[in-house]
């Protein structure tokens, strides 16, 4: 089932077409669906923040969650990532991770990095917390994630020596460090400025070529969850109100912007938005 | 000419002249002051009377201040050691903060007059007793300080933990003691003020019936002879040793803990 899905991505230049599949096929062991059966969050007032929610993401798909403030994205995502405990239902991935081994990434709101460590030594943190490989195999793989995020010149910089975006690369860059299954990114670059959010937003569906993870990503944005997503799930008020497959064809990149289909589903998910 | 100076170098060179020129006007009115109303010396010495019993008494006067200076920068240590200690069992366990830290605030608001002269009784008219006093208040700012910082984890960097797997001492080790350092250092600096006053007021009740000496003991000894000139140069000082123990605890973190108390501030 997971090969199957996997090989059935899209996968543009005939050249690059067999490398890109063949890396797929190997590498779709690791990546893993998510399911999310009924499940709810009920607090002690009796409201409920997300309300039985049955999903499922596919291996390697990237999935947006969309919708209003106080919808329950974010909490969907938080228990998606075993951050919170749901009152019902459950949260299973298959094949399973290891969660306290780095086989899920969160990248927060904020880039959240330690400001007594330097980039590099930020990007090192999820390996030394669990306590993986040797301290000089840990640099070198952190410094390989830099390279990749195109930092490797502000290795050695503090968090106060990096601009925003900066930051934000460091952070996607340790999300990225313990290779993981699943990459959850809760509006990564809502504090950044519009051309940083796409740049940044490129740089994810780049990574996300190499290594073909399934991403779940709240977005206040809808311009770019129809750039970054394969599907979009619109929530309301704790349920799920629309599922929309995204028809634009992949590998993506901003001149979409411009083309005629994307304006069309732009008009659907913001439709869906309203709830018309 | 003044373009050459860099703007800081300016900024430095402004604040000296400025609080050097406070000094001057205070020394002209008090000389003034004393000069006006006739003051007898014992009341209130010139300026220039009291620098001329700091020079006649300036051996006692340095030996006195290098021991006050090493009971107060001694327990300032002590102090550190024991609150920061203290400060990593609080943040460890939620019932061992609430059970003690009311009588942490206990040391504080008790005032160290009262506890001296029971210490002397326990202790003895020694050095110990003075870095003990010392210690104790120094303690409450360091303790509630580092309690702040080492409880003061932003959410996501929490939640970030928690993902990974780490455990209590993975917390400690990488996030809490880390980022309490900024906090240590200004609970320290706060302490280096009150070590110099709670050394002195030790030394008050150690007196000088023994071979310790120290401001506080030159200080009554000299008040009880009404040698006002001496006791003024005293003060000085005690002043001047404030300044020096915070200065040094400035110092020490902005050279050593640059990275981490300099950028803590402005990292998101």
């Amino acid at each position: 089932m997971i090969s199957s899905r996997g090989s059935s991505l899209p996968v543009s230049g005939s050249g690059r077409e067999l490398v890109a599949r063949k890396n797929l096929l190997s590498e779709s062991a690791r990546v893993s669906a998510i399911h999310c059966q009924s499940l709810s969050i009920k607090y002690p007032g009796g409201t409920r923040a997300v309300d039985k929610i049955s999903l499922k993401v596919n291996p390697g798909e990237i999935v947006s969650l969309i919708g209003p403030s106080g919808c329950g994205k974010t909490t969907l995502l938080r228990l998606m990532a075993g951050l919170e405990q749901p009152t019902e239902g459950t949260v299973s991935l298959d094949p399973p991770v290891q969660v306290d081994a780095g086989g899920i990434a969160f990248v927060f709101q904020q880039p959240s990095l330690l400001p007594w460590r330097t980039a590099i030594q930020n990007v090192m943190l999820p390996l030394d917390l669990i306590g993986k490989g040797s301290s000089s195999n840990r640099r070198e793989v952190a410094s390989e994630l830099l390279r990749t995020v195109g930092l490797e010149d502000a290795a050695t910089r503090f968090p106060a020596e990096l601009s925003g975006g900066m930051r934000m690369r460091v952070s996607i860059a340790r999300a990225l460090v313990t290779d993981p299954h699943v990459l959850l990114l809760d509006e990564p670059f809502a504090s950044l400025d519009d051309m940083l959010r796409n740049q940044l937003g490129q740089l994810l569906l780049e990574l996300w070529e190499k290594r073909r993870f399934t991403v779940v990503m709240v977005t206040h944005n809808i311009a770019e969850s129809v750039l970054l997503s394969h599907r979009i799930v619109v929530m309301r008020e704790g349920a799920l109100a629309s599922v929309l497959e995204n028809p634009l064809p992949q590998p993506r990149n901003e001149d979409i912007r411009a083309t005629v289909g994307f304006g069309e589903f732009y008009g659907r998910v913001s439709r869906a938005l309203r709830g018309e | 000419m003044t373009a050459m100076i860099s703007p800081r170098r300016r900024e430095l060179l402004v604040s000296i002249s400025l609080v050097a020129s406070v000094a001057c006007f205070v020394l002209v009115v008090w000389e003034f002051v004393v000069w006006k109303f006739d003051l007898p010396k014992a009341l209130l010495p010139t300026p220039g009377q009291c620098f001329n019993a700091a020079v006649a008494e300036r051996v006692a006067l340095f030996r006195a201040t290098i021991s006050t200076g090493l009971a107060a920068f001694s327990g300032l240590l002590v102090a550190v050691a024991v609150g920061y200690g203290l400060a990593v069992i609080f943040s460890q366990s939620r019932s061992l903060r609430l059970a003690l830290f009311p009588y942490v605030i206990l040391l504080q608001t008790v005032p160290i007059v009262a506890i001296a002269p029971l210490l002397i009784v326990w202790s003895g008219y020694t050095f110990r007793t003075v870095l003990i006093v010392t210690a104790i208040v120094c303690l409450f700012p360091i303790v509630n300080s580092v309690t702040g910082g080492l409880l003061s984890i932003k959410q996501d960097t929490n939640d970030l933990f928690r993902l990974y797997g780490a455990g209590r001492w993975k917390r400690l080790l990488h996030l809490q003691i880390p980022s309490s350092v900024n906090h240590l250092m200004l609970g320290t600096k706060t302490s280096s003020g009150l070590a110099v006053i709670g050394a002195i007021v030790a030394e008050f009740f150690v007196g000088n019936s023994t071979s310790y000496d120290g401001l506080g003991t030159l200080m009554t000894g000299w008040a009880n002879l009404l040698k006002t000139d001496a006791l003024v140069s005293a003060v000085f000082a005690s002043a001047m040793l404030g300044v020096v123990l915070f200065g040094t605890v400035h110092l020490i973190s902005a050279v050593f803990l640059r990275r981490w108390t300099k950028l803590a501030m402005t990292a998101g």
